[in-house]
């Protein structure tokens, strides 16, 4: 790539031949390229090895013959995964969540944001601001730790449900709550440092446009209805379209930590599926790679589209 | 703001505060019960019902079970290992990248770029990941397995490029004209003018190590690897706080064993808790400029 990319710039100098021309490049730029080194085999190792190795998805592995020395077998994991009796749960789960997501966990920081920045008080504004980004930076497994105590049958959260009349029991190991307490504890870590990018959006609207909103009579509603609101519509639309770009990727770290055997049902997603039946209780390693590139696909392209959608309507892209 | 509010904008105002206040209450009770509850006594703890405002009974039993536990001393040890070595990896790979990224004469640039920013949206998957790093490298049962597979993370990769485009030709000119070469300009000349950039960065890639699980529990079998996470794991999620409850009575088992996981969290969580309120500002700059990069 580096050749032709360095013959279409010199190609105004037709008086020095190709070699000439590397040499002139590598040279010049002689400690750029020992700095590339090690960046190019990082991901050559550790991005795009791992690409080439997913070729196992077409072959039955076998880890004494190795990744290039196993037997081709087309499609056969594919169509297995796609006709075999998981696919349409691992399917509607993983589909299932990222609705919920974008439902009730994308909206939620949106309307804080809104709310935080009709604050009148600055210095409070700023304390709400700190108290909330927190659990971002808890790590999910001491979120899942919590969760899972203060959910258990005697925990603090069961004890409230009781109180409103629900029957006692632990709720991770009743399949109908385990969405809710997903989606509720994500919406709980989340909606603080979600709100930071639509604040960021909120500080570019120009305080004129709300001086002359109130010289035109606007009370803070009106404000809130022809001001903020579409001063924060694209950044609101970016973030929608690149949500959806991620249906199909649900994150398996919480869903692991959260499920059992119990809510399988309703909380095994596609990753969460992978990782069991290829790295947990089981080694089906062909397989597995065979779902994983599944979804990277889909992944791949909703995200393509995504970006296309994005630029078109707000004028902003991933690249 | 001299204009009188509307009676419905006192309103709102009230509303708005009470919903903030609100907010405040639901981020920040949960933490409050976990230590209310971690210095509770454990039988009394087990009859509690409801929101818990003071210990229950004040002891100190659970800490003293979690402090005589190896596996936390090991857990810090090893996570402060990765978080320390890691980051400095990740800084000094990520630097070099940038750099290269950003320079305009660089023939391979477009061609890299393209080639680094596929990788953000498409991977061989979780399985050839495994095979590379466990079998192919031979990096299980070491912390390296933690360090190395994440060496460089992409989005840190740009947002930190983005920073090199925002720094005048002129200082670099000035300096190669001085016979600085590239390395010094990139570590004597160009990071020194975005310290606040480099700082954001370290804070990622280090809260990134330190909350960091799923890679030990696929690549480490021994114990005495484990980071901080991974202890946690085990004693939360899998509750597996026996070991350190041998010779306790059966019965007094399950409720010394909920004390000890609450323990467990504040004396994981502690630290970072403690640190926070000081990094926090770095953080929000780090997502502007990310939300920013255009």
């Amino acid at each position: 790539m580096t050749l032709t990319k360095s013959g279409g710039r010199a190609a105004a100098r037709p008086q020095k031949t190709l070699g000439q021309r590397i040499l002139r490049e590598l040279n010049r730029n002689k400690y750029v390229y020992i700095m590339a080194l090690p960046v190019v085999a990082y991901y050559l190792i550790f991005c795009y090895a791992p690409i080439y190795g997913a070729q196992i998805a077409f072959k039955r592995f076998d880890i004494a013959r190795g990744i290039t020395g196993s037997e081709w077998v087309g499609f056969k994991h594919f169509v297995d995964f796609i006709t075999g009796p998981y696919f349409g749960r691992l399917m509607r789960n993983t589909l299932l969540i990222s609705l919920y997501q974008l439902l009730f966990s994308f909206p939620a920081p949106i309307i804080l944001a809104i709310l935080l920045n009709e604050l009148r008080s600055d210095g409070f504004k700023r304390t709400v601001q700190t108290i909330i980004y927190l659990p971002h930076f808890i790590s999910i497994v001491v979120i899942c730790g919590m969760i899972h105590s203060f959910v258990a049958r005697d925990g603090v959260i069961t004890d409230f449900l009781v109180f409103l009349g629900m029957e006692r029991t632990n709720l991770l190991s009743q399949p109908e709550y385990f969405r809710p307490v997903y989606i509720i504890s994500g919406i709980w870590q989340g909606i603080g440092w979600g709100t930071i990018i639509y604040l960021s959006a909120l500080t570019a609207i120009d305080p004129q446009q709300y001086e002359a909103a109130i010289v035109d009579g606007a009370n803070r509603f009106h404000q809130i209805r022809y001001v903020t609101l579409p001063g924060i519509a694209p950044t609101v639309v970016t973030m929608f379209i690149l949500q959806l770009g991620k249906v199909m990727s649900v994150g398996f770290e919480k869903i692991i930590l959260l499920y059992n055997p119990n809510t399988y049902e309703v909380a095994d997603v596609i990753s969460s599926y992978v990782y069991r039946m290829g790295l947990s209780e089981g080694t089906q390693f062909s397989a597995t790679t065979a779902i994983g590139l599944f979804s990277s696909a889909i992944n791949f392209i909703l995200i393509l589209i995504a970006n296309t959608l994005s630029k078109k309507l707000s004028n902003s892209s991933l690249w | 703001m001299a204009i009188k509010r509307t009676p419905q904008e006192k309103t709102f105002d009230s509303v708005n505060i009470a919903i903030m206040v609100f907010m405040i209450l639901i981020t920040f009770y949960p933490f409050w019960h976990v230590l209310m509850a971690s210095m509770s006594n454990s039988n009394r703890l087990l009859q509690h019902n409801g929101i818990m405002l003071l210990p229950e009974g004040f002891s100190g039993e659970a800490y003293r079970y979690v402090l005589q536990n190896r596996r936390i001393y090991t857990g810090y040890f090893n996570t402060l290992f990765v978080v320390v070595v890691g980051t400095a990896f990740n800084l000094l790979m990520t630097s070099l990248g940038a750099y290269v990224l950003s320079r305009k004469n660089f023939a391979a640039r477009k061609t890299m770029t393209v080639a680094i920013i596929f990788t953000m949206y498409f991977s061989g998957g979780m399985i050839p990941r495994y095979i590379l790093i466990n079998n192919t490298l031979g990096l299980k049962n070491t912390l390296w397995a933690l360090i190395l597979p994440g060496l460089v993370s992409t989005w840190n990769l740009i947002v930190m490029r983005t920073a090199f485009f925002g720094v005048p030709e002129s200082i670099e000119e000035s300096a190669r004209l001085d016979g600085a070469n590239d390395f010094v300009i990139l570590f004597r000349v160009i990071l020194p003018t975005i310290m606040s950039t480099v700082a954001v960065i370290i804070l990622f890639y280090a809260v990134g190590h330190w909350n960091a699980w799923f890679d030990a529990a696929l690549f480490l079998r021994k114990k005495e690897k484990y980071p901080l996470q991974l202890v946690l794991r085990e004693i939360l999620i899998l509750s597996s706080t026996d070991s350190m409850t041998s010779s306790v009575d059966y019965t007094d088992k399950e409720a010394i064993g909920e004390s000890i996981k609450y323990a467990t969290i504040i004396v994981t969580t502690l630290p970072v808790i403690c640190i926070y309120p000081f990094l926090q500002r770095y953080f929000v700059k780090g997502v502007m400029i990310g939300a920013v990069k255009g």
